[in-house]
């Protein structure tokens, strides 16, 4: 099981604070593109294209990756979609 | 020696710089203050912003920029205290403390890491005012003003 965690604006683009992905092809690699292809249909044209927008960083266990294609993930991985940050 | 704090209630600066000094020897000779206060959002004086986080994210991307101050000036000691929920007008929204032997150190310790909070340190604003909501966008200017760090040596 992966939590999924999408971040500021992102949790109103898609309309939910935190979703989370069960495959079901236990003990085999799981890559993140994989995790993209499967929230599409949840999120519809707007979410999905809200989500995988240029300036959109994602992180796996709160370390930022790069490359969804090569990113492996594993059970209990904690996946986060953050908008461009604005503090200070 | 470092004191980050990223948390909802207020903070004093009076405590703070007491609690900075505590931390100190006889060689620092020089501590920079920036106090940053919430502006009023389009006039409205009821307006207010939101600051969202991710715990845990957010408190290690403080750290890497406390770090790479560490890097490029000789602190002895640094405190910055970032505010997270609702704030009004007016309000405390974040503190950075640099304590150095000599104030060139200092100040412009000071200023790279109030310059890269702005652009690096994982906070969201959302500002409300006049009846409407609207998450801040990242200015250009702030994300020149940290670039202009990069390259240039202390």
């Amino acid at each position: 099981m992966i939590r999924v965690l999408f971040l500021a604006s992102l949790r109103e683009a898609v309309g939910m604070d935190a979703w989370t992905y069960a495959p079901e092809m236990a003990g085999s690699s799981l890559r993140l593109n994989a995790l993209l292809a499967a929230l599409k249909p949840t999120l519809g044209a707007d979410g999905y294209a809200a989500l995988t927008a240029e300036n959109v960083r994602i992180a796996v266990n709160q370390e930022f990756v790069e490359g969804a294609a090569r990113v492996e993930l594993k059970p209990g991985d904690e996946v986060a979609f953050l908008p461009p940050v604005t503090g200070g | 020696m470092r004191r980050i704090r990223v948390q909802s209630g207020d903070f004093s600066v009076d405590g703070e710089w007491r609690a900075l000094r505590e931390r100190l020897d006889a060689n620092a000779g020089a501590v920079a203050a920036f106090v940053g206060l919430v502006r009023e959002v389009r006039g409205d004086p009821d307006s207010s912003l939101e600051l969202e986080h991710y715990a845990g994210m957010t408190e290690r991307s403080v750290e890497a920029i406390v770090a790479a101050a560490e890097g490029r000036w000789r602190l002895a000691a640094v405190t910055v205290i970032h505010r997270v929920g609702r704030l009004r007008p007016a309000d405390q929204i974040v503190l950075v403390l640099t304590a150095s032997s000599h104030r060139p150190d200092a100040l412009a310790a000071c200023e790279f890491i109030i310059d890269r909070l702005k652009t690096e340190a994982i906070f969201w604003k959302r500002e409300t005012a006049g009846g409407g909501s609207r998450w801040v966008e990242a200015t250009e200017q702030d994300v020149e003003r940290a670039r202009s760090w990069v390259g240039s040596e202390p």
